[in-house]
């Protein structure tokens, strides 16, 4: 198995497809970085896809290759860990439309042989799991023991039983939503505009030069607010003063969250592409799982067979607990089994991915029990 | 295996192998294992402790925390073959839906609940002018969760009101089993299997 080279860390692959698109269109080839761990098992029946979240990437366990930054979500992936690599074959990929090696705006146009840009076409979270399933299928994995995600990545893991009812057999679906509503989609409009307001964006054609980061930078501002709670943030940073004894009167970043926020604008540019935010945050805008199942969002899981496990935060008020529910509440009308629990966290949205220790234990009885 | 509550040993017994089976109330989901682990069962629970929802979903048990005065509408009518409300009852804000609920959604339904006719709670405010702090009601008048406290034959009469059908009724005193004769008086505890006429 592990001088298949379609198996490690680090993998590139390039899938004809051609992949079919929600927007129109086709995209053909589809370029996918991707990483595994473990070794599927004979039977083909321990897989886990692991999905990531908006800026997210395919180094779930692994050494960001850039920041040299541990995996992201080592509390959830590793040896001892819910997703261990000793029971499970553990696969993560890079979404469609980012920028860590699978096709997105920053990649080449193969018919222009220059970036894509603004001329990628406008991809939504099925497209992005329908791309995860060619991954699989090259990988020979036809059905997954689970499809685990949170925030972003819990859209793609609601989407996969909704999309593929029979290649699933459980689901876990951290701190998301079923949809985008007006307040999401408002966020990330700021965003957008604050990208686009920049004049180096250049209508999204400045590979070659300098980079819109400091739009990009006040984007990741106003999004990483909404991933902390107001009591995390007074905790945290109060109206505590940055490295000064006084107010300044001026405009320097005097109280420490300023410091905080400006520090994260910055570090986020370093790591990623402009272009590539504006099409993930359109492709969760355009979630919307029950306008894709005829208006009625239990009609989402009715083909399929797979368990549910869902898991929001009571601070979380970017995907607060009544959005989980409304899944919940769905799920249960059509008699799929279904676990929900709201866990008490000050970490606001960005629980997920920090020190929870009861997100940890229900993750792993849930999947023990689906074994 | 831990050993089940009394009530839930008398539920567990009679629920049918292979059955499936809504817990509202579960708990950490003690009853649940035991249906599945031992019948079989398809065991979904419903509970409002964050704590004892994430025992249960660690156990692999399918439990979604809500509170059963309001979640339990979301479930569609004969669903399951037992609803099945255990120490719950007395807790609810409107047992009488909580109970109508139970009827429409399950085929059948268990409810326990602790007599509050019985003789020791009786001699408590008769002689102790006292609200009653037993073995099975141990909280005070302002610490308890049970909020509508019920007697053998309230239920009963609630339930001749409503025209629900008692398929079998079964009666503890000190963890043990005793007849139904003047069970108001000497039952501390009292399991109803129903099911809607």
């Amino acid at each position: 198995m592990s001088t298949d080279q379609r198996f490690g860390l680090d993998r590139r692959v390039t899938l004809t497809g051609p992949l079919a698109l929600d927007g129109g269109g086709m995209l053909s080839p589809v370029e996918i970085a991707y990483e595994t761990y473990g070794a599927l098992s004979p039977a083909r029946d321990n897989a886990i896809l692991v999905c990531h979240a908006l800026t997210g990437d395919q180094h779930v366990a692994s050494p960001h290759p850039r920041t040299g930054k541990p995996g992201w979500w080592t509390r959830m992936v590793g040896a001892g860990r819910p997703i261990d690599p000793a029971r499970h074959f553990v696969v993560c990929a890079n979404v469609l439309g980012s920028c860590m090696g699978s096709s997105g705006p920053a990649s080449l146009d193969p018919a222009s042989g220059r970036p894509w840009g603004m001329a990628f076409p406008v991809i939504t979270i099925r497209d992005m799991v329908r791309a995860q399933a060619l991954l699989l299928d090259h990988l020979g994995v036809e059905t997954l023991l689970a499809v685990v995600g949170g925030s972003m990545g819990g859209m793609q893991a609601l989407s996969w039983p909704a999309t593929f009812p029979h290649r699933v057999r459980a689901c876990v679906a951290i701190a998301t939503t079923a949809r985008h509503t007006a307040q999401n989609i408002a966020f990330h409009e700021v965003g957008r505009q604050a990208v686009m307001a920049d004049p180096r964006w250049a209508g999204g054609a400045y590979y070659g030069g300098e980079p819109p980061a400091a739009g990009l930078a006040v984007a990741r501002m106003a999004a990483h607010i909404t991933y902390l709670s107001e009591a995390g943030l007074t905790e945290k940073f109060g109206r505590r003063l940055q490295a000064r004894g006084a107010k300044s009167f001026g405009f320097d970043a005097d109280f420490q969250v300023e410091s905080y926020l400006r520090h994260q604008g910055l570090a986020f540019v370093d790591r990623f592409d402009a272009n590539a935010y504006l099409y993930i945050t359109r492709a969760m805008d355009y979630f919307d799982l029950a306008e894709e199942h005829g208006g009625r969002l239990a009609n989402a899981f009715a083909d399929t067979t797979a368990r549910f496990c869902l898991v929001s935060f009571d601070t979380d008020w970017l995907y607060p607990t009544a959005e989980s529910r409304a899944v919940v509440h769905a799920l249960n009308a059509v008699g799929r089994a279904a676990s929900f629990v709201e866990l008490s966290s000050p970490y606001g949205h960005d629980a997920f991915l920090l020190d929870v220790p009861e997100l940890i234990r229900v993750v792993d009885g849930f999947l023990r029990g689906v074994e | 295996m831990t050993v089940l509550r009394p009530d839930l040993a008398i539920i567990a017994d009679h629920v049918a192998p292979g059955a499936s089976v809504l817990d509202v109330g579960c708990g950490d989901g003690a009853l649940m294992a035991a249906l599945r682990d031992q019948r079989g069962v398809d065991a979904r629970g419903l509970e409002i402790d964050a704590a004892n929802v994430a025992a249960a979903v660690a156990r692999g048990l399918p439990v979604v925390q809500g509170d059963a005065d309001v979640e339990l509408a979301g479930y569609p009518d004969a669903s399951v073959d037992y609803a099945i409300l255990s120490q719950t009852l007395q807790t609810c804000r409107a047992p009488d839906r909580v109970l109508d609920e139970l009827l429409r959604i399950g085929r059948h339904a268990f409810v326990s609940f602790p007599n509050f006719a019985h003789w020791r709670v009786r001699l408590s405010l008769l002689w102790g002018g006292r609200m009653p702090v037993t073995r099975l009601l141990p909280e005070r008048w302002y610490d308890t969760p049970n909020i509508h406290h019920v007697s053998v034959d309230d239920f009963r009469a609630f339930l001749r009101d409503r025209g629900v059908r008692v398929e079998d009724a079964w009666f503890l005193a000190g963890d043990r089993r005793r007849g139904a004769a003047a069970a108001n008086l000497l039952a501390e505890h009292a399991v109803f299997l129903l099911r809607r006429c």
